[in-house]
């Protein structure tokens, strides 16, 4: 295995991590004012994310790092590319971050509700946006002779995209259900549960309809699958996953929500399957060729530093991560307003 | 330079200014709250134990506000400067990497625990969290300094077709520039947390309310004040200037208004830099201490702007009177914190009211002079992004145009100002409330389970 591969495996590890941590706290803002009736509900909502919401959004600062270190023309064709959109991700990161941090600041009504209100919106409209990325990186964007494009709305909302997106906003909402359900108990939990399992029928019938669209956008994303054959059990082991949140829903939390974590995973990791080598495909009719691991890499001194600090790192992230999902396990207390 | 550029430039000198107003209080706080639960672990006193959980509380709203605009600053390396992360990105890209991995994991792991898990996992484990949220802060501090010091200048690398090539991480890490620049930076930050503690305090103090917890803010904030006002300047300021003398004489040049090569060269205390005359106007120097502060004899050779090519020259006007500003405040600082300390030596200083006054009103400060002391770094680091090998007008997007940055600078500066309307008011409103009796049992259970004020 290349250097090169290495990283594309490192990248696509990250990005899921990233999906799966901030995913659920994503879903439960995206689900938070449909499943919490009332302020003390909302508030417990919060808490069952609160001491842990941070630590998952570094996923998504790791793997900023790791672009620039690893994947360097990449990070800077498509941040400068997606510029708009990426620029609202930030406020809307900024908006949600806030949302969270200063709810519980002040003990008003109106202050409480303000920022439930941002909290979920800044959180739907990240979830779609996200979706609406992975589905314009699996469509390609068009390049210009340069090597760089201009990502404007015309070119990135098309109806592939938006269906990508609401996949996003579907599976986030039921993955942020299944947390839901695990963290709560009472007539809180039984309505997350009800939440995650339409929402599973919901995300399943709109990654059908993804998975058909990608066909007609993306006639070659099945060549991975053909040519070495194994990667094809990404696909169907994401589909088990899904599965298994269907038998275990209701019955056992912490199993239905593993199982979601590895279907939101498994999604991300079907996308990278198909695409490999490629890390950006260019759209037809584009003046260059797309971004692979080789044309975007960074020499191969960088990739072998960055990739010791990945293993360090990682260790004790993971070290970090078990100590402080201990210290937090079991049910998010009521709050009584 | 392209509009396009400069709109780049005025949104990153936004952002950033902003954002480090932020970093600059926690870096230093996070510290000093792990000195209040050590003493508070040791010695039994739970005034220092309230005293701990009352910053915590200014740490997180401080530390919420700084990372949700610090992220900002990662990504715009890539939406704005996409030709420096292209020409760059393998050397400061590790940089970067390793602030995400090593300090931010650190950082916000454990803040959880630290804030809201004080009764879930025994004294130890909470001062070990405030420890490694300490830790953290610090720890990203050291990234992002060596990274602007590869920046400011290049080491442990090679440049390959039309990129840098990273030929040692290590040398990437022990940047001789940023042995004086990192602790420099820390001891600023220091500074900072000292004086809105002390400050804070001297607040207590005169209006009579909480002066228990009154006094430990004041006792640790003067004599963490006092320490690090002193080592802003010695050693660390000190040695960073005689790194820049070596490294950058267009910066130094431009830092004391010095526009003819001269022996002896005098520092200004004060003057106007007059560009066509090539003069201070109405100075005040000291004849050769810059020549003594550079090379240790008052009669060396330093370079002046003459002898700089003119585009080499960074905005003379703004660096000068950043750097002034700095040093004229890190000077006062170490005055005011000094006679602080004298007399809390002499155990008369709570009663001084004079004293506390200043003491109160000096806090926002430092803030000025962090900022200057960037400004100087940054502005007189012009024309260039990386020293010596890229320009700040190669370095920008080509895609992103002048009118796309002036919308999202328009849109930060919305709502940073609400953010920072925001964050005057809890802050005011914590201050407000002031620390709970010690003797109150500790918070459990994360931010809504009754931690609500």
């Amino acid at each position: 295995m290349t250097l090169n591969t290495a990283w594309f495996l490192l990248l696509a590890f990250m990005l899921a991590g990233y999906a799966v941590l901030d995913g659920f706290d994503l879903g439960i803002g995206s689900i938070h004012l449909l499943l919490g009736r009332d302020r003390a509900e909302r508030a417990r909502l919060i808490d069952s994310i609160g001491p842990v919401w941070n630590g998952n959004e570094v996923w998504l600062l790791g793997v900023g790092g790791a672009l620039v270190a690893a994947f360097p023309n990449l990070y800077a064709a498509s941040f400068s590319g997606f510029y708009l959109a990426l620029m609202l991700v930030l406020w809307l990161l900024l908006l949600r971050g806030i949302g969270i941090e200063f709810r519980h600041q002040i003990h008003h009504a109106l202050w409480e509700d303000f920022w439930d209100v941002v909290f979920s919106i800044a959180s739907v409209l990240l979830a779609l946006l996200f979706g609406v990325a992975l589905a314009n990186v699996l469509r390609g964007v068009p390049f210009e002779a340069g090597g760089d494009f201009r990502g404007t709305f015309t070119v990135l909302l098309n109806p592939f995209s938006i269906l990508g997106g609401v996949l996003g906003v579907a599976t986030l909402a039921m993955h942020g259900a299944c947390w839901a359900a695990l963290k709560t108990d009472g007539p809180l939990q039984a309505r997350a549960r009800r939440t995650a399992s339409t929402l599973w029928w919901v995300s399943l019938a709109l990654l059908a309809a993804m998975v058909a669209a990608s066909f007609a956008v993306r006639p070659d994303f099945t060549r991975n699958f053909t040519i070495y054959g194994w990667p094809i059990a990404i696909p169907l082991l994401t589909i088990a996953a899904m599965g298994g949140v269907r038998a275990y829903a209701g019955r056992d939390d912490l199993r239905a929500f593993l199982f979601s974590c590895g279907y939101v995973a498994g999604i991300l990791a079907s996308v990278a399957a198909g695409l490999y080598p490629t890390l950006l495909p260019a759209a037809p009719g584009s003046a260059a060729p797309g971004l692979d691991i080789y044309n975007a890499a960074a020499p191969r001194s960088s990739l072998l530093y960055a990739l010791v600090i990945y293993l360090f790192g990682l260790t004790i992230v993971i070290a970090y991560l078990v100590h402080v999902y201990r210290v937090w396990r079991g049910k998010t207390r009521p709050v009584y307003e | 330079m392209n509009d396009a550029t400069i709109a780049a430039r005025w949104q990153f000198a936004f952002t950033i200014m902003f954002h480090y107003l932020f970093p600059v209080l926690t870096m230093g706080l996070g510290v000093l709250i792990a000195v209040l639960k050590t003493i508070e672990l040791r010695t039994g006193n739970t005034a220092y134990g309230a005293a701990a959980r009352f910053w915590a509380r200014i740490f997180a709203i401080t530390f919420a506000t700084g990372v949700v605009t610090g992220i900002p600053m990662e990504f715009q390396f890539g939406t704005n400067w996409a030709r420096f992360s292209r020409y760059a990105g393998p050397a400061v890209g590790q940089t970067l990497f390793m602030e995400g991995v090593f300090a931010f994991f650190a950082e916000s792991s454990f803040l959880g625990v630290f804030l809201f898990g004080e009764k879930r996992v025994g004294p130890r484990a909470h001062w070990f969290s405030a420890v490694m949220v300490a830790f953290g802060a610090v720890l990203s501090g050291f990234f992002i300094v060596a990274t602007n010091a590869w920046m400011q200048h290049p080491v442990g690398y090679r440049v390959v077709g039309d990129r840098v090539e990273l030929t040692s991480l290590w040398a990437l890490l022990t940047n001789p520039y940023v042995r004086w620049q990192y602790p420099h930076v820390i001891s600023g930050s220091l500074v900072t947390a000292s004086m809105v503690m002390a400050g804070t305090g001297a607040f207590y103090l005169l209006l009579r309310r909480h002066e228990e917890a009154g006094r430990i803010f004041v006792r640790v904030g003067v004599i963490a004040g006092a320490i690090f006002s002193a080592t802003s300047l010695f050693p660390t300021g000190a040695f960073h200037g005689e790194m820049l003398t070596r490294t950058q004489p267009a910066k130094v040049a431009a830092m004391e208004g010095l526009f003819k090569t001269q022996a002896g060269a005098p520092l200004a205390i004060i003057g106007m830099p007059d560009r066509e005359r090539q003069e201070l106007t109405d100075p005040i120097v000291v004849p050769g201490l810059i020549s003594f502060l550079a090379y240790g004899s008052f009669d060396a050779r330093v370079t002046g702007l003459n002898d700089i090519p003119p585009d080499l020259h960074p905005p003379i006007e703004i660096v000068y009177y950043a750097y002034h500003i700095m040093v004229g405040l890190g000077t006062i600082f170490i005055a005011i914190m000094g006679t602080a300390v004298f007399f809390l030596w002499r155990r008369t200083l709570f009663e001084r009211r004079g004293v506390l006054w200043i003491l109160m009103l000096s806090a926002p400060f430092p803030y000025i002079a962090n900022e200057a002391g960037w400004v100087v770094a940054e502005v007189g680091r012009q024309p260039w992004t990386v020293y010596g090998l890229q320009r700040v007008s190669e370095a920008s997007s080509l895609n992103v145009t002048a009118g796309m940055t002036y919308f999202t600078l328009f849109g930060f500066m919305g709502l940073y100002l609400v953010l920072g309307l925001l964050y005057l008011l809890l802050f005011a409103r914590i201050v407000n409330q002031g620390p709970r009796d010690p003797l109150a049992p500790a918070l459990d259970g994360p931010a809504g389970t009754g931690g609500h004020a």
